[in-house]
């Protein structure tokens, strides 16, 4: 039944709805992972969200690693982190110890210590108070983002669609964590609002396939649901996979060219549009199926005098 | 007629385009090293007398200078380079004085019509043009705790002037209670502490002789509200006195302010600056046979060991200073010279005539507190310890009665002195601050992040273009025009409503980007659709897509700015600032994808009868 009408209305038809069972699969998995993950080793949260100070500086000629430590170390500080950041020139410190106003130049003049050059670069100090009021607020914001959404898209569709939808952007919000938990990938603000960016994304992404569907619904005659959301998923496939590939070019110079500050970001974004273009390809269409979609769902109120088909030119 | 759009329409969109070109123009024009002097208080004026010595000043110091614009009262001396204008303002500064803020800026080279238009380049962020960025909390508790103690005192007195006997006026658990000798009295008390205490909720305990005077929660916002508010007028003025261009002073949230100062690079002294508690009492120094009761004794803020007793009764303090400049005395040592208002003028001499031949001191009292992180219930807690520091710092024998201009002596450097100067003439804060989030972004980095930010809009745009060049062909040109266009409008829009751009805000733009031409593949799709599988023909296939897509279009985008919307409301600083852009691109992004490709599309296929399109 399915190939009957795909073939009759497009040239390309791949039976999605098949795969499904792989698919849930492989996002069951997934979800396990993120969660085992999320659960037991959580969230590597930045400076922002647990507070703390950071000092970036720039050396005229690359130092070590090992040397800039020992410097710390016997100048009395405890508990910090030295990396590279972006280039081997520049040198990220952390330290998680109170803060007193002059600890950036402090650090700075004390790496700067025999003749080597040292620019400082930047140096950030949130206090632990305002970074878990933070943490609370990007919760908040992302649980308020995914009612707002609900509300919307069942008030403009249908409560199906709109659990469906909400499901799938848990799943894409999970995974993503999940990545940046496995990874032990520094989780920052910028990061949350990727994050939330992806959200975006993946519901347009999702809201295109189930406004296909909502019109297949209605206007195609022939088939069951199954073969009806195959069909629509086939329809959006190569707007999906086009706007995923812009969306991704330009992510993509965002995290070569755009500096290390925003490249947790960049990166947060890129595997958010892979997880959102799966998601609204696999994952929607299959929770609407699960969710015992039907045609009645989707019938439009019927008045005197109008035709059922609405839209047509 | 299907696929040409009315006249009004097309000159509309160019309209809307053209608008939009004019006020994304003044970006492209660079920006020029500048100095900024403005008066340091709103009295004091900025005019022809400034610059002509402004003037001299660089022409004496041989330093060259573009160009001098007066305007608003303020002076605006423009320079070649950075490196001019550093020696500029040193210059400047020396020459105008204290009364004078110079300040570096950085000058539009906007041309006149354009800037008559109100056309003005966007707003960077501090993360693109370094500086620092501040949050600081006003100590709530303290505020609260200051005006209950005021209170206290105040009842102290009217009960001692009314000869009411009372054994105790404590403050315990944020309620004023006053334990009365003979708890008959409890009613006339009430009443008479009514009459200029009406803001507290009283409440009598007859059998324990008890008065207790609480707040209500209005009357402790109201309370709060005013400490926030003092706070903000004393730290912008403090702003003021650091000479900074277009700083940012802003209330956050119930008891936070916000600070931002672009371009300042040292943080240890603005900070000193804007958290300084500092305040000044002048007393008499105690007689030898006084009442213990009325002595304090404090330790030398220079000598640690030698101490002095003070009275306990205070002349004046710093809040009613006028105005405090550093000089130096005869043997070159800094001293701070002082002019007190009116009230206090009265005050110092009232206290000072019949005292001639003994000491008065000057008592320096500083607020701080001490941050101590602890462990409790395995999470990290933040422990504040306010506490304060007296000491004298001047103790010198009256040779006659003092009126509103004297001068303290006896402090350590320069430095020292001029920031006490700063803080006298600035003000005090109403209630403790602590700095609870400092970012200081260097100029180098802020340069490097703008580089970098238009790399990837450059780089990520040509991306695009080409994918969708070699993708659609004919209808992948109107999708780029599309495209410029909605970075013009975009940037324009930004400008125009004097958005911060951001880091973030700029990642915001590359992501419009990739994500604008969404719609485009859209309408594509639909077109091609409309053709191959409905069998329309090329006009209608085309009228049919633009129809069915846009109800897509719309939902989609409408989620998304759902979305962006909340992130704004959450969001801080930079992260706003990807928000605002988010939101701005997804709007300009609907026009341009739908309305400015039509119009293409409409004057390429629609006046014609067509076989195919390249699509």
């Amino acid at each position: 039944m399915s190939d009957k009408i795909s073939v009759k209305l497009l040239n390309i038809d791949i039976n999605f709805m098949k795969a499904r069972r792989i698919a849930f699969a492989i996002s069951a998995a997934l979800l396990l992972i993120s969660i085992v993950s999320l659960a037991t080793q959580g969230l590597r949260f930045g400076l922002d969200f647990t507070g703390g100070t950071l000092v970036e500086v720039s050396y005229a000629q690359a130092p070590e690693l090992e040397d800039v430590r020992a410097q710390l170390e016997a100048a009395g500080y405890e508990h910090f982190v030295v990396q590279n950041f972006g280039s081997s020139r520049e040198v990220l410190v952390r330290l998680s110890q109170a803060f007193s106003p002059e600890v950036g130049d402090q650090v700075r003049s004390l790496l700067a210590e025999g003749d080597i050059e040292v620019e400082l670069r930047r140096a950030e100090f949130v206090g632990a108070q305002v970074g878990e009021e933070l943490r609370d607020q990007g919760g908040l914001g992302m649980l308020v983002a995914l009612i707002c959404v609900m509300i919307y898209v069942a008030f403009r569709f249908q409560y199906k669609f709109a659990v469906g939808s909400v499901l799938a952007l848990g799943h894409d919000v999970i995974l993503l964590l999940g990545f940046f938990s496995l990874f032990r990938i520094d989780f920052d603000l910028t990061v949350l609002a990727a994050l939330l960016a992806v959200i975006g994304y993946s519901l347009n992404d999702t809201i295109v396939v189930y406004d296909r569907i909502r019109e297949n619904f209605r206007t195609v005659r022939e088939g069951g649901p199954k073969d009806l959301i195959n069909l629509s998923i086939n329809q959006t496939l190569i707007r999906t996979t086009i706007t995923s590939l812009t969306t991704l070019l330009v992510l993509f110079s965002l995290l070569i060219f755009g500096g290390e500050m925003i490249h947790n970001f960049a990166l947060a974004l890129i595997v958010g549009v892979f997880v959102g273009t799966y998601s609204s390809i696999y994952v929607a269409g299959t929770l609407l199926l699960a969710l015992k979609i039907n045609r009645e769902d989707l019938a439009l109120p019927i008045k005197e005098g109008e035709v059922e088909e609405e839209g047509r030119p | 007629m299907l696929n040409r759009y009315p006249l009004w329409k097309n000159l509309l969109i160019l309209l809307v385009i053209a608008i939009g070109i004019i006020y994304a123009l003044p970006n492209l024009y660079p920006e020029d090293p500048a100095v900024q002097v403005t008066g340091s208080r709103g009295a004091i004026e900025v005019g022809e007398t400034q610059r002509r010595q402004a003037e001299r000043a660089l022409e004496e110091a041989g330093i060259p200078f573009e160009e001098i614009s007066l305007s608003n009262s303020t002076l605006l001396m423009r320079f070649t380079d950075g490196d001019r204008q550093l020696r500029g303002r040193d210059a400047l500064q020396e020459a105008l004085g204290d009364d004078y803020v110079v300040a570096l800026n950085q000058a539009a080279t906007t041309p006149d019509w354009l800037r008559s238009l109100g056309a003005n380049r966007i707003n960077l962020g501090l993360d693109l043009r370094g500086g620092v960025h501040f949050q600081m909390e006003v100590d709530m508790e303290a505020a609260v705790e200051q005006q209950l103690e005021a209170a206290a005192s105040e009842i102290r007195s009217t009960l001692r002037r009314e000869r009411l006997r009372f054994r105790q006026v404590a403050i315990e658990d944020g309620q004023i209670r006053i334990r009365m000798a003979s708890a008959d009295d409890l009613n006339t008390v009430q009443r008479l502490l009514q009459r200029s205490l009406d803001e507290y909720q009283y409440n009598q305990d007859a059998d324990e002789g008890l008065l207790t005077l609480s707040l209500s929660d209005d009357a402790i916002r109201e309370i709060e509200d005013y400490a926030v508010d003092q706070n903000l007028t004393t730290l912008r003025n403090r702003v003021n006195e650091l000479g900074v261009a277009e700083p940012l002073v802003q209330r956050s949230g119930r008891n936070r302010i916000v600070v931002e100062l672009p371009g300042v690079q040292d943080t240890a002294a603005a900070k000193r600056v804007l958290g300084a508690t500092a305040n000044l009492e002048f007393r008499l120094e105690a007689r030898r046979n006084a009442d213990p009761m009325d002595i304090e004794e404090y330790e030398f803020r220079d000598q640690p060991g030698r101490t002095a007793q003070l009275e306990r009764d205070i002349i004046t303090t710093g809040n009613n200073v006028a105005n405090a400049s550093v000089g130096f005395d005869e043997n070159n040592r800094p001293q701070v010279n002082i002019r007190l208002n009116g009230q206090g003028g009265r005050l110092m001499s009232q206290a000072t005539r019949p005292n001639v031949g003994r000491a008065m001191g000057v008592l320096f009292i500083e607020h701080k507190t001490r941050t101590r992180y602890e462990r409790e219930n395995g999470e990290r807690v933040e422990v504040r310890e306010p506490y304060t520091e007296r000491g004298i710092i001047s103790l010198a024998t009256i040779q006659s009665e003092l009126g509103q201009s004297f001068r303290i002596t006896g402090i350590g450097d320069t430095q020292e002195a001029s920031e006490l100067a700063l803080l006298l003439r600035a003000g005090a804060l109403a209630a403790p601050i602590y700095f609870v989030e400092e970012r200081t972004i260097g100029p180098s980095l802020g340069q490097r992040n703008i580089e970098m930010g238009v790399t990837s809009i450059q780089i990520g745009l040509a991306l695009v273009v080409l994918f969708m060049l070699a993708w659609y062909r004919m209808f992948g040109i109107f999708a780029c025009v599309a495209l410029t266009a909605n970075l013009v409008l975009l940037v324009a829009l930004l400008s125009a409503l004097g958005a911060t751009l951001t880091l973030p805000g700029i990642a915001g733009i590359v992501l419009t980007l990739g994500m604008a031409v969404d719609a485009n593949v859209l309408i594509n799709a639909r077109i091609k659709e409309e053709i191959y599988h409905r069998g329309l023909s090329p006009q209608n296939a085309i009228h049919a897509g633009y129809e069915k897509a846009f109800s897509t279009i719309l939902d989609a985008n409408i989620t998304t700015l759902l979305v962006a919307v909340i992130l704004f409301s959450i969001g801080t600083g930079p992260v706003k600032g990807f928000a605002v852009t988010l939101s701005l691109g997804l709007l300009t992004s609907m026009f341009t994808a739908i309305m400015v490709t039509r119009m293409q599309v409409n004057w390429v296929y629609g006046k014609r009868r067509i076989e195919r399109l390249p699509l």
